[in-house]
């Protein structure tokens, strides 16, 4: 590796190559069927792992929030805090150990 | 405009799970947007988030050590001043407890009386959470930390009171001075925009959970840090230019929850359960400070 003059970091936000999700035990899944599109999950996230996606193509809770945008968890920085499974308001995250 | 949906702090940190310091952080640059420049104190914020040779930041980021954060903020508002570039940038500090009420505080208490248009942001998980949970005067009254032990001749814990370090920086009569609470969103988000709004010295406190050194399960992270301001524990409010008899409180419950909700879920203040009376003491405490202040707001 070569260490720049004053060992200064020059690529904004270069933590995102390095990938958290190994630290996970437990795997938040989001239930869309349930998932109310509240967005409050995004807003807790820490990492944030979770991300604001267009949701004309994921089921739906109710056809009219099918405008709306929905979370997507991005397993490869999730740490599996669990944050979004307890803040949830319909429960609609299951939390799976992970097994292999 | 607003940049609510942008992420200005990347993943892939190196916070603990459950964090709350990282919320904070997403929270506060979505509302100062791509022209801001992040002062931060050393303290576990700089450490997760600038593992060598990365980073997470995606704004201008400098890195001082406890003692200078507001100084160096201080130099470069100044530095901007100088040059004619002050005027659309946001300055935003970001110190842990350790580096704002202990260590920093001689540097920040000259930014507020020199009156640099800085915003600084205390982030209080309530201990140096980073070098191992060694307690720091925002340490409450009875909590465990590692260097206030817990035995059969120590049964409390800390023994000396928290410090009351936003209502110190309001008698520094800076423009605005508030706690907030990210388990509140709404009102967090409210409270950062207005601090920006307002030129001159702004002083916000933050609770920020820690799950390691407060001993809880990861995804109560949010859930505790609701309780802290639904017991009266952390209650949230601000401040204008000093004047205490305006303070006004942006989240009044309507029937305050028993201090226990709060001190049950932490592994740090397990010890006070068999100590009733100093639980009493905490309520007695919380209470004196809502009967002081609540008919003010």
């Amino acid at each position: 590796m070569k260490i720049s003059r004053g060992a200064t970091i020059t690529e904004p936000g270069s933590t995102s190559l390095e990938e958290t999700g190994s630290w996970r035990t437990f795997r938040p899944v989001i239930r869309y069927e349930k998932c109310i599109r509240c967005m409050i999950c995004w807003n807790f996230c820490p990492e944030p792992a979770i991300e604001k996606k267009e949701g004309e193509n994921y089921p739906v809770a109710n056809p009219k929030l099918i405008k709306m945008p929905v979370p997507v968890i991005n397993y490869n920085f999730c740490k599996g805090c669990g944050i979004c499974v307890n803040e949830c308001p319909t429960k609609a995250i299951d939390f799976i150990r992970e097994e292999k | 405009m607003n940049y609510e949906d942008m992420e200005f702090f990347a993943p892939g940190h190196r916070a603990c799970a459950g964090c709350a310091a990282p919320i904070i952080v997403k929270w506060v640059l979505k509302i100062s947007g791509p022209k801001t420049i992040v002062v931060n104190a050393t303290g576990c914020l700089e450490v997760f988030s600038t593992p060598y040779p990365h980073t997470s930041w995606r704004l201008p980021w400098i890195h001082t050590a406890f003692e200078n954060a507001a100084a160096t903020a201080s130099g470069i508002d100044a530095a901007l001043k100088a040059i004619g570039k002050r005027d659309d940038v946001n300055i935003v500090v970001f110190g842990g407890d350790g580096g704002t009420s202990d260590i920093g505080f001689q540097s920040l208490s000259g930014m507020a009386e020199r009156g640099h248009n800085i915003l600084y942001i205390m982030y209080d998980n309530e201990a140096y959470m980073n070098t191992g949970i060694q307690r720091s005067s925002s340490t409450p009254f009875g909590a465990w930390t590692s260097t206030t032990q817990v035995g059969p001749s120590r049964p409390l814990g800390k023994e000396e009171f928290k410090k009351p370090i936003a209502e110190i920086m309001a008698a520094h009569k800076i423009p605005y001075v508030a706690t907030a609470n990210p388990a509140f969103l709404p009102d967090f988000k409210a409270k950062i925009q207005k601090a920006l709004s307002i030129k001159g010295p702004k002083f916000i406190h933050t609770i920020s959970s820690c799950t390691t050194g407060w001993r809880h399960d990861p995804s109560k992270t949010i859930e505790i840090m609701r309780l802290a301001t639904e017991t009266g524990i952390f209650p949230l409010w601000e401040i204008e230019n000093g004047d205490f008899s305006k303070i006004k409180i942006t989240y009044m419950p309507k029937q305050r929850k028993p201090v226990e909700e709060y001190l049950k879920p932490q592994g740090r203040f397990r010890h006070l359960f068999n100590e009733p009376e100093k639980i009493k003491e905490i309520q007695k405490m919380v209470d004196e400070w809502w009967a002081k202040f609540e008919t003010k707001s």
